[in-house]
């Protein structure tokens, strides 16, 4: 039949626009970004490429020698250890909140628990860089009512770090909360009432039915968390600019300055490429994790 | 009224938890309407003691944001579109049409979802910068016209497209192309919503790129003259807190005229994985 060679034909000719567009604009850029890491590209190089030279894996070898290097993987893996986690049991409340049969008006409260999802990083980062101020911010004045002293949020290494993890989370939960109810809708009520009638209470009910249900659903979440939290960058660039002392910069932020600010973009390249590596190692050991335990 | 009374810890929870989540929006939208110093007293107000709009004028005036909120449109909406017609035609090749291949390139872009954007973005510069779109409203937008997001998503959607109507279409000499016009596009409609809210919001409230690509003051997109703003007026609160209210507002009536859609968005990719 002639219908196949037809569509064939318009089969390729639907997908070249898409493959196109994601060959010239990611493909290639990533093939040249591996290129780019192994030369010594900069600004001299930006003018002419001919000025660019390969050096091996100098690159790699000044970025792993390079103090700040460490200093912006620790905290890039602040976000993903402690950041992560604390934003998936927040999601997973307001999920366990919203789903309950008993709660009234839960398409209003999932909406309003979603809504910083879908505000502009850099506006709310700003706004909770007013509300963090040590003297003038309602952060501290909530804390001053409840008995707790001020906090100096941006201004103390100590806190710097703790205070961007809040607006992350703030910002986020909502996305993960509407995949948690997903999975939740997804479980049968006769499960509950078996575990009822076994007499299981709240929290039995929810550990051996809640939880074993929901196990590919965390471990999307999960995963889907942590490759954001390798990400920051906007978040400190508003907020933070990476200070004070270097407490907030992380690897993306850092690759920003190194490419874009001082044009040293072999060097940017090979910070990318580590990051990446770094990515593809956390999401490999969080399926491993998850894996393991049973479902 | 009948039944049980609705449990009163649960709503409490519900309501605090929805006052502390809403808490830094109504104040960025109180404090926008401040004179200039209420903001920053001891202690904090809360609510302006005289409304004014005097920062939105200065920004619609002498700051002329109205530019910023013009790049930052015309950047969504034109990303959006391209990204309706271009992930539209890809998805449904992916689902419908039968070819020697198909599958195949569909795992491979699958797997580049692995790959973070900021691994290109440096040669992307390099490039966009040698085909002269550096500067660029086309240069923002370009990263945003195909994503495999959006075909995986058109595709999901337009696997439960039967194959029989398509076939007589087949049948009655309907060509591919108008098929896809007059057939599928139609049946489409509901997730290109989806996808066109998801395309929007994400230009709309990118920072990354355009930061890298713009460098010309009178092209930034809002997100990044916001950002110039809060490094120049640091000190004028209220002012801050008018522009971002302006940059984000839209962001949240368009959430909200198509927050069905949006959230299906949401549910999909986390059902599949």
């Amino acid at each position: 039949m002639n219908t196949e060679v037809q569509q064939t034909r318009a089969g390729w000719l639907f997908l070249l626009p898409a493959l196109a567009l994601i060959g010239v604009f990611f493909v290639v850029p990533v093939i040249a970004g591996l290129v780019l890491s192994f030369t010594d590209f900069d600004l001299y190089a930006i003018g002419d490429p001919a000025n660019a030279r390969f050096v091996g894996f100098d690159n790699y070898q000044a970025v792993l020698a390079n103090p700040l290097f460490w200093k912006a993987l620790t905290n890039t893996l602040y976000f993903v250890v402690v950041g992560g986690p604390l934003s998936v049991l927040v999601s997973l409340a307001a999920a366990l909140l919203v789903h309950s049969k008993r709660a009234k008006w839960p398409g209003f409260f999932r909406t309003v628990y979603f809504t910083p999802v879908v505000t502009t990083l850099v506006a709310v980062a700003i706004v909770w860089r007013y509300l963090d101020h040590p003297k003038y911010g309602l952060v501290n004045a909530l804390l001053n009512r409840i008995g707790l002293p001020s906090v100096d949020w941006l201004g103390d290494p100590h806190w710097s770090m703790p205070a961007i993890v809040i607006l992350a989370v703030w910002k986020n939960f909502g996305y993960n909360m509407l995949i948690f109810i997903a999975g939740l809708a997804n479980i049968p009520d006769e499960q509950y009432e078996a575990a009822q009638l076994d007499g299981a209470g709240w929290w039995g009910r929810f550990r051996h039915v809640t939880l074993p249900w929901l196990g590919p659903t965390f471990v999307f979440v999960a995963v889907i968390t942590m490759l954001g939290n390798f990400q920051i960058f906007a978040e400190p660039y508003v907020m933070t600019q990476g200070g004070p002392l270097q407490s907030t910069t992380t690897v993306v932020l850092m690759m920003y300055e190194e490419g874009f600010r001082w044009w040293r973009m072999g060097l940017a390249a090979s910070i990318a490429f580590i990051l990446f590596l770094i990515m593809l190692a956390g999401t490999w050991i969080q399926m491993r994790l998850t894996r393991e335990r049973p479902a | 009224m009948s039944g049980k009374r609705p449990p009163i810890l649960l709503h409490v929870l519900l309501v605090l938890g929805g006052l502390l989540t809403l808490a830094p929006l109504f104040w960025m939208v109180s404090a926008s309407l401040m004179p200039p110093g209420e903001a920053t007293t001891f202690p904090p107000r809360i609510l302006p003691r005289v409304v004014t709009l005097e920062h939105y004028a200065a920004l619609f005036t002498r700051l002329d944001i109205a530019r910023a909120f013009t790049n930052s449109a015309i950047v969504a909406v034109g990303a959006t579109l391209v990204s309706l017609l271009v992930n539209g035609m890809a998805g449904y090749a992916f689902a419908k049409l039968r070819f020697a291949g198909r599958d195949k390139v569909f795992q491979g872009l699958l797997a580049a979802l692995v790959i973070p954007a900021q691994v290109g973005m440096l040669p992307l510069f390099l490039l966009l910068k040698s085909m002269g779109l550096v500067n660029t409203l086309l240069g923002v937008m370009i990263p945003g016209f195909a994503s495999v997001f959006g075909i995986f998503l058109v595709r999901q959607y337009a696997l439960s497209i039967p194959d029989d109507l398509l076939d007589a279409a087949r049948l009655d000499g309907a060509g591919e192309m108008r098929i896809f016009r007059t057939i599928v596009l139609p049946v489409l409609s509901p997730i290109l919503v989806t996808l066109a809210a998801f395309t929007f919001l994400s230009m709309w409230n990118d920072f990354m790129w355009p930061l890298i690509v713009l460098s010309d003051d009178r092209k930034y997109t809002l997100p990044v003259a916001l950002a110039g703003l809060v490094g120049e007026h640091v000190q004028d609160t209220e002012l801050v807190m008018a522009g971002a209210v302006v940059t984000v507002l839209p962001a949240l009536l368009v959430f909200l005229a198509l927050q069905r859609a949006y959230v299906r968005g949401v549910m999909a990719g986390g059902v599949k994985g």
